[in-house]
Formats: structure tokens, C-alpha cells, sequence
């Protein structure tokens, strides 16, 4: 079984490498086949592997080198299969190989085709690491190495000044995070003297419950810059800028759940501090709401699946603070599914429309796109929770387990977020696919996606529709190592009522979308009413809250720059440094009249040179002779 | 009267302080080689001395080879000197200041 | 008694000879003072026992140095004087004074000179002349052959220095070819 394991872990590794060697040549389209095969092969490996976990297989682990060995510290270059991890393998493996046969059709007229693949198998690879690894240790290499594919994506448009602008804004908000993250991992070591997950879980519960908080918070502070969790969300809407494969795969999918997946891998720390716990699902169902909410009046079509991603995060976040973490695993991997189905739809409808974003542009494209229609507005199903489609075996989970935990207040707050989700869902997909066809006024012809493009999706189709069927199955395989605690409502009635109440609630926000928006027929210009109510201003913005990072922020931090470059840099260090050389100069400058060629001159320099070094030999010859003399005259001087 | 080791080091830096003076003031290249040799030979007078002392001939060895590089300074030196004053026809100090920084 | 006779002279006539040498101002004293200095010098090892290094001396100074430096004074205009500007004395003979008084400081305090050992003590029994073979010829053997490869090198040396267009004889040539040489010369 280690054979797959290798196999699942390099395949991405040497996919990257192989697409690196013609990064700089113009395009060729075996490396995207190659690099698609290669990641596929790492997808059957992980099936493999999950075939043989399900089946009750010991869980996997191996030390392939010893990476570090100092003194104590020891920490190997260690891999782990297990349930959770096998879990991700799948998730990501799927939609990487997913997504990189829908870039090879997405990607058909880039420049940059080949540098494309480079990047995403590279990112691949680390994101499994940052899954497979047995320690923190491997999990932060992952962690950062993500982070860099995910910065070299945003920003792959280098050009577009507002790409590199967004990469480096996700790069600098993961590197605050990363901060905390680094600090809880140095508060694990520090206090339980190892880095591996089994040995330092072991240790934990001896730990007195403050030590063990501030490690939660930390760690958690890392999770949530790396799932855009409020206040550090801004990066993700921000990263749209990308292709949209990379938004599907990494905006989506795998690496913004890297934080729930943190949550889940140290579910052992947070069942023990359950505040912090607490906390973390409160942050959950505020950012699903607020996420959420935002999503409601955008007008540009990523950007709002992306917020509808934060707010699923929050979803994944309330549950596993409550401690479900399987059920927010479960959800984590339905929610790949729909949502990266959801986002290769909308690259679709992008390349239709020529790179248009805005919805309120589109309409009536289901006559032109009926497969993307399809799929989109299944996704969406799922993505609203509507039986039988996958969010429904998710979303209600949490749902139930919010209530079966008793935090009505969450639970009331993310029943809400459903029937706005519901809502912002449909939205969209009534404006892009329903109504009027307004893009005609601007002279664009939509057509089809290619063939394998919606083939590639289609797996993604199926999942998004069958995913519920594995929650049984899911739910024995990780019970063995997370909490295995069913959330089932004791009462049957309760139970009905609610799944009934739920599905109806989010079935009339459904109607609702439709019936305002399947028939418009205008642009907006900013001029109805309902555009200059406050709220509406308030969310357009996104609550101000980039206005405030800027304003409050990012200038002060500016002129703070400024005035120590001014000031401390250029006053004092580069003085410094400038002063030594001026000495130096000057030095040099006066004793150059010594360099006169004559040797005369410098004969007498020679004996001076003599005399003066004979001097120090006296003077050091008696020092020795007298030290003890001199010791006894500088202590009489009190020295 | 005993003449002691310290007669003939200081007998040895006296000769010493001679040539450092030749060394300094010669300006006339062929004379600050006479003015080295002193030196040389000061010194000599110093490992002698010292190797009588102390009943050790390290001393007159060092003295053999002082002799030898010498000798051998010399014979470069006076080929270097004829070079030059065929070149210059001088062997004036003060005209040798090609190395001027 | 005699020692110390012997001593005072020769320290007398070696320090006026070497004063002689470094400050007259005819080339041809300096040469005969430095000459008669370099066999009074060997007077001095004489008297210390060291016969070997005294004969040593008077045949490779006064036999050979001196001749050298005898035969390459024939190359200079030894009868035009080098005019010598002088700086300022004073800091050359205090430079001198300061540096001879440094060095009795350390050699005649007895801060170095107690605690020196006898590396290769003399033998007993035998004369100077053969001690010195002894120990050069055994400890010293290594250096002994290197420095006679570096005064072989030396004599190359100073022959090629000193040879070059040794083949030119200028009584053999005409007018002409005299001209055509100082030109050469001039542009080589």
C-alpha cells in the first residue's frame, strides 16, 4: 500500500516538474494531457487507498527520510493514510484531475499554457503534503506551499495590474495568519516536545486547559487565513482574478478548506477546550451570514460564488466547532463538489460571454449553454440543500447538529444563511440563464463550452447529485477516529418538522429569485431606489470593511513605512553605514600624500612602522612581567 | 672586565641604528644596498653572540643563512640596478617614483 | 683581559667604518669602509669561537659581495655624485635611536633572554668547523640545499638582469648601427 501512497504524493510532483521544463516555449497540449494523466494516476492511487482504508484497513503510515534531528528535536519526513486524510486525497485528487482536463480547454489560447499546469500540479502536490503529512511540521511546508501556487495563480495574469494586486493581497493576509499558525505550532512543540500528530494528541490532555487555549486560538488564527475567515476574508473575492480553474480548485475545493481540514486533523486539542470550541463555531455561522449577505446584491459572477464559498466555510467552521467534525469533513467534500461543478459553470458562461462578469449582462443563455444550465442550476440545488442533491445531506447535518447541540442561536442564524443561499443561488442563475437575452445589446455571441470540457464536469455532475449516499458509509469509516457521535434529534416529529420546514423555506427563497429576477429585462445603472438604500450600499461595499482595511489599515501602515524610511533608514541606519564608509574614505583620502612613490619616504614609514610595533613588544613584555603588580595597583584604584 | 652576551647585543643594535639611519637617508640606490648589508651583518653579530652563550649553534646556522640570502640579494639586486640605470642612467631614489599613487 | 681589548677595538672600528659607509657621500669610501666593516665583523666571531661563520664572512663579503658590488659599480658614472636631498635628520637618527633603545630593552632586560634552551648544544670534543658540519648537514639539511638552489637562482638571476644585449659590442659597430640601437632602445 506504501507503493500508492508514493504514488499518489509524486505523481503531481513530476506532473509540475514535467510542465515546468516548457514553461518558457509557446504552447504545447501534451503537457496539459500529460500533466492530467499524471494527476489522474494520483487520483486512482487515492482510490485505491480508499478502497483499502473503507474496507478496515489499518491506517498507513510512513517515515520516508529523516528530515530534521537536532538535539530533541526530530522530525521525519513522516506521511500518514487515515480516514480524514484518504478523505482529502479523494476530494482534492478529484477535482484536480477535474479541473486540469477543463483547463486544457479553458486554457486553449493562454500564452501561458504550459506555466499554467506547472503551477497547478505544483499546487497539487502540495496540497498533498499539507493533507498526507503525519506532523505539523509537513503540514506547514503544505500549508505554505499552497499558499505560493495559490499566489503564482492569482496573479498568473501578471499583466492585469489588479491580478497581482489580489495575489499579493492573499499572499500577505495568509502570511498574518501564518504567523499565528506558526506560534500555535511552537506552542505545541514547546509544550509537548514533538510535532507528530499521535504523540503530541497523546501528551495534550496532561496540559492545564490555558496552555491548551492559546494553542487552539493560535492554530485557529492559521485556519482562518487560509479559509478567508472574517476579519481576514477580504482576499478571497479578491482572488477571482484568476483563471477560473484556479478559483474552482483552489478558491473552492481544497485549499481555503485546508483550514477545516487543520480544525478536523486537531480535533483531539479542540474537543478538549471546548470554549474555544464555542468561539470558533460562533465566528463559523457570523461569517456564513455575513458572507452570505454580501452575496445577495453583487453584481460580479465569481465573486459571488465565492462568497457563497465563505459562507459554506462558515457552515464547515460552525460544525466542527460544535465538534462534529465529521459531519464538517462531510460537508467539506459534498461542498467540493457542487462548488467546483458551480465554478467551471461559470467559467463556461465566462467564455461564452467573452470574460463578461456581470449577470445583469447575460440572461437567456439556457437556449446557447442548455448542459451548462444543467449543471448550474443543479449545483446550485445542491448548494441550497434541496433534497436529494448533496447539500442536503450536509447542510442539514450541521443544521441538526447545531440543534441537537442546543445553540438555537446558531442554529437559527445558519437556517437563515440557508434560505439566503438559496436565494443569491438562484439569483444568479435566473439572471445568467433566464429572462431577456440583454447580452445582445452589447454584441456578444455565447456558444458552448467544448465537448470534454462538459464531460470532464460531469463527474462533478454526478457527485453533486449522488453525494448524500455516502454519508453512511463515510460515517462508519471515520468514526474510528473522530467523535462518533450521530447527531439525531430524539424526537421524530422535531425531526420532520424541521427537515420539512427547512426544504420549504428554501424552496419559497428559491421560487422568490425566481420570480424576481427569471424575467428581467434591464441593465441596472445604479438609479432604482432599492440601489440607493442604504443597505443595499452597505452590502455592495462588503460593509466597507476593504474601504476600512485601506483607510485604517493599509495607509497608516503606509506613512508609518515612510517615516522609518525617512527617518529611522535614512537618518540613522543608512548614516551609519554611510558614516563608516566616509571614515574609510577619508582615510584613505589623507594618508594617500603617504603613497609617494618614493622609497625613501617610505623606507622611514617602515622604520616608523618598526619602532612603533617594537614599542607594543615592550609594553606588552612588561605587561606580562608586572600583570600581577598591575592587577593589585587597579584594584587599589578601586577599578 | 667580562664582556657579556648584552656587550655584544647592544654592540649589535648600535650597527643596527647605523644601518637604519644608511637605510633612511641613502639616497643613492648602490648605497642603500651597503646600508642593508649592514644591517644584515648587525644582526649576525647578535646570532653569533647568543649561539656562544648559550652553547647552541641554531644560532650560527641562522647566521650561514643570513649570509646566503645575502649574497643571493645582492646578485638580484645588481641586476635589477644595472637594468635600471641603463634604462634611466640614474640611480637617483628621488627619480625612482613610477609607483606614485 | 684580552677579550675585552680586543672587543672594545674592533666594536670601535667596526661602528666607524659602518658610520663611514653610511655617511660619506664618494661611493668608492662607502665601498672600502663597508669592505673593511664586513672583516672586522668577522673579528667578532673569532672571538666568539665561531671560526667557520669568520672565514665564512671574509669570503663571501669581502671576497664576493664586495667584488660584486665592485664590478657593478663599473656600470655607474661612480665619479658623478648622486646628489642626496636630505629631509629632516632629526626624525631619521631619532627613528634610529628610538629603535636600537627598544631593542636593548627587550634583549638586555631579562625578560626574554632567561628563559632561552639550547636547541642543539655544541659537542664536546670537537673543533667549530666540524660542530658546523654536523649540525648542517643533519637539522639543517633541507634549508642548506635550499638555499643553494635560491643562490643558483640568484646567479641566473643576476646574469640575465645583467647580460641583457651583452652580444652588442659598441667598438665593433659604425655610426649607424650605433643610431639604430639608441633608437631601438628609445622606443623598446
Amino acid at each position: 500500500m506504501e507503493k500508492y501512497l508514493y504514488i499518489a504524493l509524486f505523481a503531481p510532483l513530476v506532473s509540475s516538474l514535467f510542465s515546468a521544463l516548457f514553461t518558457a516555449t509557446p504552447k504545447k497540449l501534451f503537457t496539459g494531457i500529460i500533466a492530467s494523466t499524471l494527476i489522474f494516476v494520483s487520483f486512482i492511487a487515492s482510490t485505491i487507498l480508499l478502497a483499502y482504508i473503507l474496507k478496515g484497513g489499518e491506517p498507513i503510515h510512513v517515515e520516508m527520510m529523516t528530515w530534521m534531528a537536532t538535539g530533541d528535536l526530530y522530525i521525519p519526513f513522516g506521511f500518514v493514510v487515515d480516514q480524514i486524510s484518504v478523505t482529502m486525497m479523494m476530494v482534492v485528487t478529484l477535482v484536480s484531475t477535474i479541473v486540469h482536463i477543463y483547463s486544457i480547454g479553458y486554457m486553449d489560447h493562454d500564452k501561458g499554457f504550459n506555466r499554467f499546469f506547472a503551477w497547478l500540479s505544483a499546487f497539487v502536490f502540495s496540497m498533498m503534503i499539507l493533507v498526507m503529512s503525519d506532523n505539523y511540521a509537513g503540514l506547514f511546508i503544505g500549508w505554505e506551499g499552497v499558499g505560493l501556487c495559490s499566489w503564482g495563480l492569482i496573479g498568473f495574469w501578471y499583466h492585469k495590474e489588479i491580478a497581482t494586486w489580489a495575489a499579493n493581497e492573499a499572499f500577505i493576509m495568509n502570511r498574518i495568519a501564518d504567523l499565528g499558525m506558526l506560534i500555535g505550532i511552537f506552542l505545541v512543540y514547546w509544550n509537548t516536545g514533538t510535532l507528530q500528530y499521535d504523540e503530541a494528541f497523546a501528551v495534550m490532555p496532561s496540559l492545564d486547559t490555558a496552555t491548551l487555549t492559546w494553542m487552539g486560538i493560535f492554530l485557529f488564527i492559521g485556519a482562518m487565513g487560509k479559509s478567508a475567515q472574517f476579519p481576514l476574508h477580504t482576499w478571497l473575492a479578491d482572488a477571482m482574478e484568476g483563471p477560473t480553474p484556479v478559483s474552482a480548485l483552489i478558491h473552492a475545493a481544497t485549499m481555503v478548506t485546508a483550514g477545516v481540514y487543520l480544525v478536523v486533523r486537531s480535533n483531539e486539542l479542540y474537543s478538549l477546550i471546548p470554549h474555544v470550541g464555542l468561539f470558533i463555531a460562533s465566528l463559523g455561522a457570523f461569517v456564513a451570514l455575513f458572507a452570505a449577505s454580501m452575496a445577495l446584491v453583487n453584481r460580479d459572477m465569481k465573486r459571488i460564488i465565492a462568497y457563497s464559498t465563505l459562507s459554506q466555510l462558515g457552515y464547515m467552521f460552525a460544525a466542527a466547532g460544535l465538534g462534529a467534525y465529521w459531519v464538517a469533513l462531510f460537508h467539506l467534500m459534498a461542498h467540493a463538489f457542487f462548488k467546483a461543478l458551480l465554478f467551471l459553470g461559470a467559467g463556461n458562461v465566462m467564455h461564452a460571454m467573452h470574460d463578461e462578469l456581470d449577470p445583469f449582462k447575460m440572461g437567456g443563455l439556457k437556449k446557447v449553454m442548455k448542459w451548462t444550465w444543467i449543471m448550474m442550476t443543479i449545483a446550485s440545488l445542491a448548494l441550497a440543500g434541496i433534497f436529494p442533491f448533496a447539500g442536503f445531506f450536509s447542510k442539514d447535518t450541521i443544521l441538526e447538529a447545531a440543534f441537537a447541540e442546543h445553540h438555537f442561536v446558531i442554529y437559527g442564524v445558519l437556517l437563515f444563511t440557508a434560505g439566503l443561499t438559496a436565494f443569491y443561488s438562484f439569483r444568479l442563475v435566473a439572471l445568467i440563464f433566464h429572462g431577456e437575452e440583454r447580452y445582445k445589446i452589447f454584441g456578444i455571441h455565447p456558444h458552448e463550452a467544448y465537448r470534454f470540457m462538459l464531460i470532464a464536469m460531469s463527474p462533478l455532475l454526478i457527485l453533486a447529485m449522488i453525494a448524500g449516499i455516502f454519508q453512511e458509509p463515510f460515517f462508519g469509516m471515520v468514526e474510528e477516529i473522530l467523535s462518533a457521535h450521530e447527531y439525531h434529534i430524539h424526537s421524530h416529529t422535531t425531526l420532520w418538522i424541521m427537515l420539512v420546514g427547512t426544504q420549504l423555506f428554501v424552496g419559497l427563497a428559491i421560487l422568490y429569485a425566481y420570480k424576481k429576477y427569471a424575467s428581467w429585462s434591464r441593465v441596472p445603472d445604479g438609479t432604482s431606489p432599492i440601489e440607493n438604500s442604504f443597505i443595499y450600499k452597505l452590502l455592495f461595499n462588503q460593509y466597507y470593511i476593504p474601504y476600512f482595511y485601506e483607510e485604517y489599515i493599509v495607509k497608516p501602515y503606509r506613512e508609518a513605512s515612510e517615516l522609518f524610511w525617512t527617518k529611522v533608514d535614512m537618518k540613522i541606519v543608512d548614516a551609519t553605514v554611510d558614516g563608516i564608509a566616509g571614515i574609510v574614505y577619508g582615510t584613505g583620502k589623507k594618508t594617500r600624500k603617504m603613497q609617494s612613490g618614493n622609497l625613501s619616504t617610505m623606507l622611514k614609514w617602515m622604520v616608523a612602522g618598526l619602532v612603533g610595533l617594537l614599542s607594543l613588544a615592550v609594553v606588552f613584555g612588561l605587561a606580562a612581567r608586572y600583570s600581577d603588580k598591575i592587577v593589585i595597583f587597579l584594584s587599589a584604584l578601586g577599578v | 672586565m667580562e664582556i657579556g652576551l648584552n656587550h655584544y647585543l647592544v654592540l649589535s643594535t648600535i650597527l643596527f641604528a647605523i644601518g637604519l639611519v644608511g637605510v633612511m637617508r641613502r639616497k643613492n640606490l648602490l648605497l642603500l644596498f651597503f646600508a642593508t648589508e649592514i644591517l644584515l651583518n648587525a644582526v649576525n653579530v647578535a646570532f653569533a653572540a647568543i649561539s656562544h652563550y648559550y652553547g647552541d649553534l641554531t644560532g650560527q646556522m641562522f647566521a650561514f643563512f643570513v649570509i646566503a640570502i645575502a649574497a643571493s640579494e645582492v646578485a638580484v639586486g645588481l641586476g635589477l640596478l644595472i637594468v635600471w640605470y641603463k634604462r634611466h642612467s640614474s640611480i637617483d631614489l628621488d627619480a625612482l617614483t613610477t609607483m606614485k599613487g | 683581559m684580552f677579550e675585552a681589548v680586543a672587543f672594545y677595538l674592533f666594536a670601535f672600528l667596526t661602528i666607524t667604518m659602518f658610520f663611514i659607509t653610511v655617511t660619506t657621500s664618494q661611493a668608492l669610501y662607502a665601498l672600502s669602509a663597508l669592505a673593511a666593516g664586513m672583516i672586522f665583523i668577522s673579528a667578532f666571531f673569532f672571538i666568539l669561537g665561531a671560526d667557520f661563520l669568520g672565514a665564512v664572512q671574509i669570503i663571501v663579503y669581502t671576497g664576493a659581495v664586495m667584488a660584486l658590488y665592485a664590478f657593478g659599480m663599473m656600470f655607474f658614472d661612480t665619479t658623478r655624485e648622486v646628489k642626496e636631498k636630505q629631509g629632516n635628520k632629526y626624525i631619521i637618527v631619532g627613528l634610529s635611536t628610538l629603535a636600537a633603545v627598544l631593542v636593548v630593552v627587550i634583549f638586555a632586560a631579562p625578560m626574554v633572554s632567561e628563559n632561552i634552551v639550547a636547541l642543539y648544544p655544541a659537542i664536546e670534543g670537537v673543533g667549530n668547523t666540524q660542530e658546523v658540519g654536523l649540525v648542517l648537514f643533519t637539522k639543517y639539511l633541507v634549508p642548506f640545499e635550499v638555499a643553494a638552489i635560491m643562490l643558483l637562482v640568484a646567479m641566473v638571476a643576476g646574469i640575465v638582469l645583467a647580460g641583457k644585449k651583452m652580444d652588442l659590442s659598441i667598438t665593433l659597430m659604425n655610426d649607424a648601427e650605433i643610431e639604430e640601437q639608441k633608437n631601438k632602445k628609445v622606443l623598446s
